[in-house]
């Protein structure tokens, strides 16, 4: 009985997504392998054989996988998924694109981002945006999953060294689909799902430029910037800072909300923070009722006191 | 050009659902039950691609009980112009509703078929890449722009570090992020005239389609609960709280 675990990296580091799903696989037990698809992605190889309990790194590197498509993954995990009675990836943008494409060509049913793992084929998700909690049991001969990165402690990421095999990934390109470009947020914080304190911006904001207030508290604390829908769809910041159902899940150990209402699908995002704080001046909104410290008060008021208290 | 799109009828984003004394499941006896809201965006590309001239024809389907004719129903009053509902009890899981809308592609030939990204009841994200993957199609999924030319399309996607755009080939599936567009309300004349509209039954089994579930919910319980703390006066007790008692700056 082997693991496979699908790495998420951008050709030069391995992300930290990968090292939470691999403490998911530690859990389930058995061998653990870990497949590196990228180009020029060497690094990212010997990166994964280092990882505590990592036994052997499958490497598929080729110039056509630098932007890797659902496509091209999924047909190269499909390749090599002899063996393995669980393939995991995290639950992350990357992970969702290409993980049930690989559960519909292995004829089983996927199990998306789980949050505890029972037994080898008993697993623990959230369903309607975290207000149930469901234990669900797999009859596939193999379980295709995706991990929740929160859920888990990160494995060390040195104490391994396990072999690196290369796998010849060139007959699993797709022309079907070609990446074309990206635009990427640039910023020096540290990532929404890594941090340990995160300040997040909701409508009550009122404009981008207003941002400013939270970006400089961020510097001071050394934390992430998140938002709500409501401050994304308004163009106030990218679509890469929504914290909630739909968008990312994190639960740093500080985590403030300024003027954010607290709507179910933002709760779903970060309830699970250790320590909330929430900053709005209406006494009655519901992130009052999960917040461990509230102040009720004119955010245009009380972010500026905040930045030269801190 | 043709284009599917799906949608499902789900607890409503509004209700905050409970979770069953008996551990059995969610409470869905008398809750209100809506259209999955990231399929109502599915709805209003497609229409807006018939509005630009870029389609001709929107079918939409749905796999659920008798009741997802709502659902559908919903979605002509939008402006697709046909329904065909896969009509089962079961509760159907992704690789299920993936091999029904694989035997429904079949029939209808789409050039394209637009789904949401997640369901907000199960929170699966996978029913989208599943079919594209059964049909041997290109997908690009947390759309949050689609611009159609000359038999391909370019998709924007939503993803962690920011937005990506990927090309595919026709045919294709797309899946909807919230940004893709903001959904009309249905007109009045609208939903009288949807009423007309042709709404075509089957079942899975008329499909040849096996829908036995492959995993099995044991329970489903509450997660643990916050309670609301307290509350600070200013902003320096807050601080002060931060550092002394909570000690997290
Ligand atoms: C399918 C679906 C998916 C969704 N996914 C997500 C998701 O992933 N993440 C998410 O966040 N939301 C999500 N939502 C949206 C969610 O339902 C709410 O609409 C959204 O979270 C509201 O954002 P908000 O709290 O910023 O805005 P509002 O609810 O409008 O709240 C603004 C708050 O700011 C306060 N305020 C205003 N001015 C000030 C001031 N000067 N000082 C202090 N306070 C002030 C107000 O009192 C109010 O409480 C989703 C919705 C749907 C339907
Ligand atoms: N029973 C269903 N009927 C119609 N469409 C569905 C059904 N289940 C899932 N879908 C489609 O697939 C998308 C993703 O669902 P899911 O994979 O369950 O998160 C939904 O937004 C729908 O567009």
């Amino acid at each position: 009985m082997a693991i496979l675990v699908i790495a998420e990296h951008n050709n030069e580091a391995l992300g930290a997504s990968t090292l939470a799903t691999l403490a998911a696989a530690q859990k389930i037990g058995a061998d653990v392998h870990v497949l590196v698809a990228g180009s020029g992605s060497q690094s990212v190889a010997d990166a994964a054989a280092a990882c505590e309990g990592v036994v052997k790194v499958l490497h598929a590197d080729n110039a056509d996988l630098e932007h890797a498509t659902a496509e091209s993954l999924a047909s190269i995990v499909k390749a090599n998924a002899e063996g393995y009675t669980h393939i995991l990836a995290p639950a992350s943008t990357y992970g969702k694109n290409f993980m049930p494409r690989i559960g519909a060509l292995l004829d089983v049913q996927p199990i998306s981002d789980i949050v505890s793992v029972e037994d080898e084929n008993t697993f623990k998700r959230p369903i309607y945006a975290g207000n149930a909690i469901a234990t669900v049991q797999s009859n596939d001969p193999v379980k295709v999953i995706t991990v929740r990165g929160t859920a888990f402690d990160a494995v060390a990421a040195t104490g391994g060294s396990a072999e690196i095999a290369s796998v010849d990934a060139s007959g699993n390109i797709s022309e079907k689909s070609k990446f074309e470009s990206q635009e990427l947020t640039k910023s020096e914080r540290p990532e929404l799902t890594a941090a340990k304190v995160i300040i997040s911006g909701g409508r009550g904001m009122g404009s981008g430029e207003n941002f400013q207030m939270i970006e400089e508290i961020a510097d001071k604390l050394g934390a992430a910037v998140g938002a709500s829908r409501a401050a994304v769809d308004a163009g106030f910041v990218p679509n890469d800072y929504q914290v909630g159902q739909t968008g990312k899940i994190v639960a740093p150990e500080l985590y403030i909300a300024v003027g954010i209402s607290g709507a179910i699908q933002h709760l779903a995002g970060m309830k699970d923070s250790k320590v909330i704080v929430a900053i709005n001046k209406d006494e009655e909104a519901p992130i009052f009722q999960i917040a461990d410290y509230g102040l009720v008060a004119d955010l245009f008021k009380v972010l500026p006191e905040l930045k030269e208290a801190l | 050009m043709k284009i599917l799109v799906t949608v499902k009828r789900v607890v409503d984003y509004n209700v905050k659902v409970r979770v069953k004394d008996d551990n059995s499941g969610v409470e869905t006896a008398n809750v209100k039950m809506s259209m999955n809201p990231f399929c109502e965006i599915a709805v209003e590309e497609a229409v807006r691609l018939k509005e630009k001239g870029v389609a001709t024809e929107i079918v939409v389907a749905s796999i659920g009980p008798a009741q997802a004719q709502e659902t559908l129903r919903t979605a002509l009053a939008l402006g697709a112009d046909r329904a065909v509902l896969v009509k089962t009890e079961e509760n159907v899981e992704p690789l299920g509703v993936a091999k029904i809308l694989k035997e429904v592609v079949t029939k209808e030939s789409p050039d394209m078929v637009i789904m949401g990204k997640q369901s907000i009841d199960g929170d699966n994200n996978q029913s989208g890449q599943m079919l594209a993957a059964l049909m041997d199609w290109p997908q690009g999924t947390f759309a949050s722009e689609v611009n159609v030319a000359d038999g391909k399309i370019a998709v924007t996607r939503e993803i962690d570090g920011g937005l990506e755009t990927v090309g595919l080939t026709l045919p294709a599936v797309v899946t909807t992020d919230l940004r893709l567009n903001e959904p009309r309300f249905a007109s009045l004349p609208n939903i009288m005239k949807a009423k007309r509209k042709p709404l075509e039954e089957m079942s899975p089994e008329d499909l040849g389609v096996d829908i036995a579930p492959r995993t099995q919910t044991l329970k489903v319980e509450a997660p643990a609960q916050r309670t609301a703390g307290i509350k600070v006066e200013t902003v320096a007790e807050l601080v002060e709280k931060l550092k002394n008692e909570a000690k997290v700056i």
